[in-house]
């Protein structure tokens, strides 16, 4: 009992892992085709994570399994984060899912395991962890992308997903083998102290630093490591699409904190000068390629890889300031895309994909409520307040600007105004042009009652973003300082 | 305080709070209701506006009816709102014409009535926030949330070419503002910590610094007043906005823009600010010359005044750079004046535009003979725009060539011109429109303007007529500010 009691950290995973093999099992009982009673396992699986994350939060850094795993306030309010992210991903992709046949057991313990894959890297303290964490999750991912066999084009996305996301992986692993060499650890905060008191081959550390950073850049999708990005999200099932796009990117933040921030710090002045390309190549090569876009999906892609340069905007300008924008661009970028992407699923049907920008020509004259949702969302993006993608930017901004780096404010700023040209131009058809198609809009009640708190959330956080913003900036404080 | 209220959070709230409830009402089935429910809160949002003026201390240059509350405790962002003599009459001037383009809608706008009445008041409450914001971070909240109404407006309600215009004129706006939200968050680390914009006036900063804020600060504002040469996106807009979208560009939204430099540009960074006004007097008098000749050779009316106000808005930028009482008040006076003449010009083309759907002076001419006692109405702001003496417009134009004589005869040499040509392109324009013989069956069919019309106009007429004769209810609320605001450029912060 001693042991089991000093587990508490991990009990969100280990209960997690528990449910997601008893749904496995349980499924294959059950004969209903809607899969009403796994869904509300897995619903009730995710509440359940959320509660125990919430009662075994503890003040300060505990660490278990020998420095393997860490829980600290950043971990749990990005769990936490992550728990809605995916429980709204299910209640926006249910009804999409079920009338392609893709609503199976399959795909729910999927993407249970993708969130304990995210769970282990966001707590990870040791790079091999964190590598577990990555794999468990990609591989999920892959096998999710892949779910509609039938379709030539998730097939594709699918194989082009994998075959690129297992060269970073190598890329990842090679680099940290690198420092394995350097320092004779793994453990990110021994690798950290390692470094800090000097190691005998500093250029097998930066050697090993840029294959890291491009597995990184990889995983998050930054320019010019992008090229899978748009590809997989286009020729994924939308539900798949939303869960790659939302909160595995808060486990990327995650990734990068852990890595970079708390293991690699000392060589900041190396990966920070890293960064700035990546960040800036992403930020114009996302905004400038999105215009061109004729499918929503793929601009949403672009727009993702811009999003991306963004928060590796806020990581590079370092401090807490800094960290914590990142954190909370990480936040709000995952709310604006569930907001987006379900709308996209919410607007198909059954043999129609809501994914081309003309399906949005007049949607304020076929449902004026859904078009001034998707015009919160797309001014968000865009960075207009008072939505709470401008504090996003505006808090990157800040950090960047107190770093010193005000021309790179200026490029960031002068780029994000072109993303506004697309996302105005989702604005202008909805609301300008006629519509094409006048097929009633069927919503479900459950997601059209999402989108609107979603649509909501958006503006609402917008007018009150201090509390969310301070919490973000504390969690990264507390890790930061207690490590 | 009303009801308890904070006078300015009711002006800024209410507006807004009318305007989700217009919104509420949904489609065109209910738009008897959602107009008169737009009505009534764009009357009281006048009605609770008037506290301000009759609440005024002319006495003092202090910030009055000052409400400080937290809102960003992390950034030190604060719901700072205050009006000095300045701010408090341009929010006046937007209460007073939310109910005049409520009104001259009414009955034009025909589908989407509630989502047309939802933007304009809920514009009106933001332009109201942008007045009394004392925080710069609330100043830009509100200075860009203003863009998305106005957008809209424009793209579905607007002419042929409505897309290519609003998407024209939100861009160029981004442009500016996002240079200026880098330039203030490089103020908010020099200044420790803090988005108040009167802490930014009493901050040093360096010379080279204050350069590109100024430039930063001036790609916001010249965009939005507009100067030349960033004035391209405002020919398009009006011509393509619907009536009340251009009453409102004209008379509110170039305001802003002139009244951000009054808050910011200049006492922020003085020393930038004499140090380019001549690059700044140079484009003002090229607007008010070139921009003027421009506005000669124009067939569409509305472009015509379009123009116009571009030439009038170099006269105030002239009056605001030339750093004496005379400029800076003849400027804020410009300002006001033509915000009530160009909006009712704009007015008067929406009259002639309704009924003929035509906005070509050539289709026009022997108006008078079918509309009469429009006519009439037309002349009277035609010569307000000619800066006719005993007409507002002429009080400013006056003042800022006054101002302009004492810094260089030839700066009031070039401004003199432009009463020369708003002289010639106004009333050539009132010419070929009114007078002559009837032009066509279609002018021969004209009716003239109803009650409502009418109401509009006379309304307007007065305010004109009153301004020019006795414009010192306007000049006494700013005097104390005005020369506040002077003792603020005129101290070097280097």
């Amino acid at each position: 009992m001693s042991f089991l009691s000093t587990l508490f950290p991990a009990y969100a995973e280990i209960f997690l892992l528990v449910m997601v093999s008893a749904i496995l099992i349980v499924d294959l009982f059950l004969t209903n085709p809607n899969k009403t009673v796994t869904y509300a396992l897995v619903q009730l699986t995710l509440l359940g994570c959320s509660m125990i994350t919430v009662s075994t939060h503890q003040h300060g850094v505990v660490y278990l399994f020998h420095n393997m795993f860490v829980d600290d306030l950043m971990s749990d309010v990005l769990k936490m984060l992550s728990y809605l992210s995916v429980s709204m991903m299910l209640v926006y992709s249910r009804n999409y899912l079920m009338v392609r046949g893709l609503f199976t057991g399959e795909f729910m313990a999927l993407t249970l395991f993708a969130l304990l894959g995210m769970m282990v890297m966001i707590s990870a303290s040791h790079f091999l962890t964190l590598y577990l964490g990555l794999e468990l999750l990609s591989l999920s991912l892959y096998a999710m992308v892949a779910l509609q066999r039938d379709s030539a084009i998730a097939t594709e996305a699918a194989m082009k997903y994998f075959i690129l996301g297992a060269l970073a992986s190598g890329l990842l692993l090679y680099g940290m083998s690198m420092f394995y060499g350097a320092t004779g650890t793994l453990e990110v905060a021994a690798v950290s102290d390692a470094i800090t008191h000097g190691v005998p081959n500093k250029a097998l550390l930066v050697f090993g630093l840029v294959f890291v950073v491009s597995g990184l850049a990889f995983k998050l999708g930054a320019v010019p490591f992008h090229m899978w990005v748009p590809d997989v999200y286009h020729g994924a099932p939308t539900a798949m699409t939303m869960l790659i796009g939302t909160a595995p990117k808060l486990a990327a933040f995650a990734f990068v904190m852990r890595i970079l921030v708390e293991g690699l710090q000392p060589l900041m002045v190396h990966w920070s000068g890293m960064l700035v390309i990546l960040a800036v190549l992403s930020i114009a090569v996302g905004n400038i390629t999105a215009i061109a876009q004729t499918n929503l999906k793929r601009m949403l892609a672009y727009s993702t890889i811009s999003h991306m340069g963004f928060l590796l905007l806020g990581v590079l300008s370092g401090g807490i300031d800094g960290y914590g924008a990142a954190m909370f661009y990480a936040a709000v970028y995952v709310l604006m895309s569930l907001g987006g992407f379900g709308m996209i699923m919410l607007l198909s049907r059954e043999g129609f994909e809501a994914d081309t920008l003309n399906d949005y020509k007049g949607l304020n004259q076929r449902s004026p409520w859904l078009a001034f949702v998707m015009l919160l969302l797309m001014f968000s993006m865009a960075g207009v307040p008072p939505m709470v993608g401008f504090y996003a930017k505006f808090s990157v901004l800040s950090a960047v600007v107190n770093a010193g780096h005000i021309p790179l404010a200026v490029i960031a700023v002068l780029f994000s105004l072109i993303g506004a040209f697309y996302y105005l131009r989702i604005v202008k058809l909805m609301y300008f042009d006629a519509p094409e198609s006048h097929v009633p809009i069927s919503i479900q009640p459950d997601s059209g009652l999402l989108i609107s708190m979603n649509g909501l959330a958006v503006l609402a956080l917008g007018i009150m973003p201090g509390t969310f913003m301070s919490v973000c900036a504390v969690a990264v404080q507390q890790s930061l300082l207690l490590h | 305080m009303i009801f308890g209220l904070p006078v300015l959070s009711v002006v800024i709230w209410l507006p807004i709070i009318f305007g989700i409830l217009v919104l509420a009402t949904g489609n065109d089935r209910n738009a008897p209701l959602a107009r008169i429910i737009a009505l009534v809160g764009a009357l009281l949002g006048f009605l609770v506006a008037i506290p301000l003026y009759t609440g005024f201390d002319k006495m003092t240059s202090a910030m009055q009816f000052v409400e400080m509350r937290d809102w960003i405790t992390r950034y030190n962002i604060h719901y700072h709102l205050g009006v000095d003599g300045i701010s408090m009459l341009f929010i006046l001037l937007n209460s007073f014409f939310t109910p005049l383009v409520v009104i001259a809608g009414w009955k034009v706008i025909e589908k989407r009535v509630a989502q047309y009445m939802a933007a304009f008041l809920i514009m009106s409450g933001l332009v109201n926030g942008v007045f009394a914001s004392l925080d710069a971070v609330l100043f830009y909240v509100f200075w860009e949330a203003m863009l998305i109404p106005m957008f809209i407006i424009i793209g579905v309600w607007g002419g042929p070419n409505r897309v290519y215009a609003a998407v024209k004129f939100f861009l160029y706006t981004l442009l500016g503002s996002l240079l200026m939200l880098v330039a203030l968050l490089y103020l908010y680390f020099q200044s420790g910590g803090s988005f108040e914009i009167l802490d930014y006036h009493q901050m040093a900063i360096p010379m080279a610094a204050q350069i590109l804020v100024f430039i930063a600060f001036f790609a916001a504002f010249s965009v939005k007043v507009p100067m030349f040469p960033v004035h391209t996106w405002l020919p398009d807009a009006h011509v393509e906005a619907p009536t009340g979208g251009s009453v409102v560009l004209a008379a509110i939204m170039l305001k802003v823009g002139a009244y951000g430099f009054i808050r910011f540009s200049l006492p922020i960074t003085p020393d930038a600010s004499h140090k380019l006004a001549g690059v700044m007097i140079a484009l003002s008098l090229i607007a008010v010359v070139y921009i003027g000749l421009v506005a000669l050779a124009q067939s569409d009316m509305k472009k015509l005044v379009a123009y116009s106000s571009i030439s009038h808005m170099g006269f105030v930028t002239l009056g605001f750079f030339i750093f004496n009482a005379y400029g800076m008040e003849g400027a804020l006076l410009q300002m006001i004046s033509h915000g009530f003449v160009s909006g009712a010009l704009f007015l008067c083309i929406g009259v002639l535009y309704d009924r003929m759907h035509s906005r070509q002076i050539s289709d026009y001419g022997g108006v008078a003979n079918t509309m009469p006692v429009f006519a009439a109405f037309f002349m009277l702001f035609a010569m307000a725009n000619s800066g006719l003496p005993g007409t507002s417009g002429f009080v400013g134009e006056f003042m800022v060539i006054l101002g302009a004589v004492k810094v260089n005869f030839w700066y009031a040499f070039l401004a003199a011109a432009t009463l020369v040509f708003g002289a010639a392109y106004t009333l050539w324009m009132y010419k070929r429109v009114i007078f002559g013989a009837v032009a066509n069956h279609h002018v021969a069919k004209l009716t003239d303007i109803t009650l409502r019309e009418k109401f509009v106009f006379v309304i307007l007429a007065l305010t004109v007529l009153g301004m020019g004769l006795y414009p010192l209810p306007f000049s006494e609320i700013m005097h104390a500010s005005v020369n506040d605001l002077l003792v603020h450029v005129a101290r070097s912060k280097l």
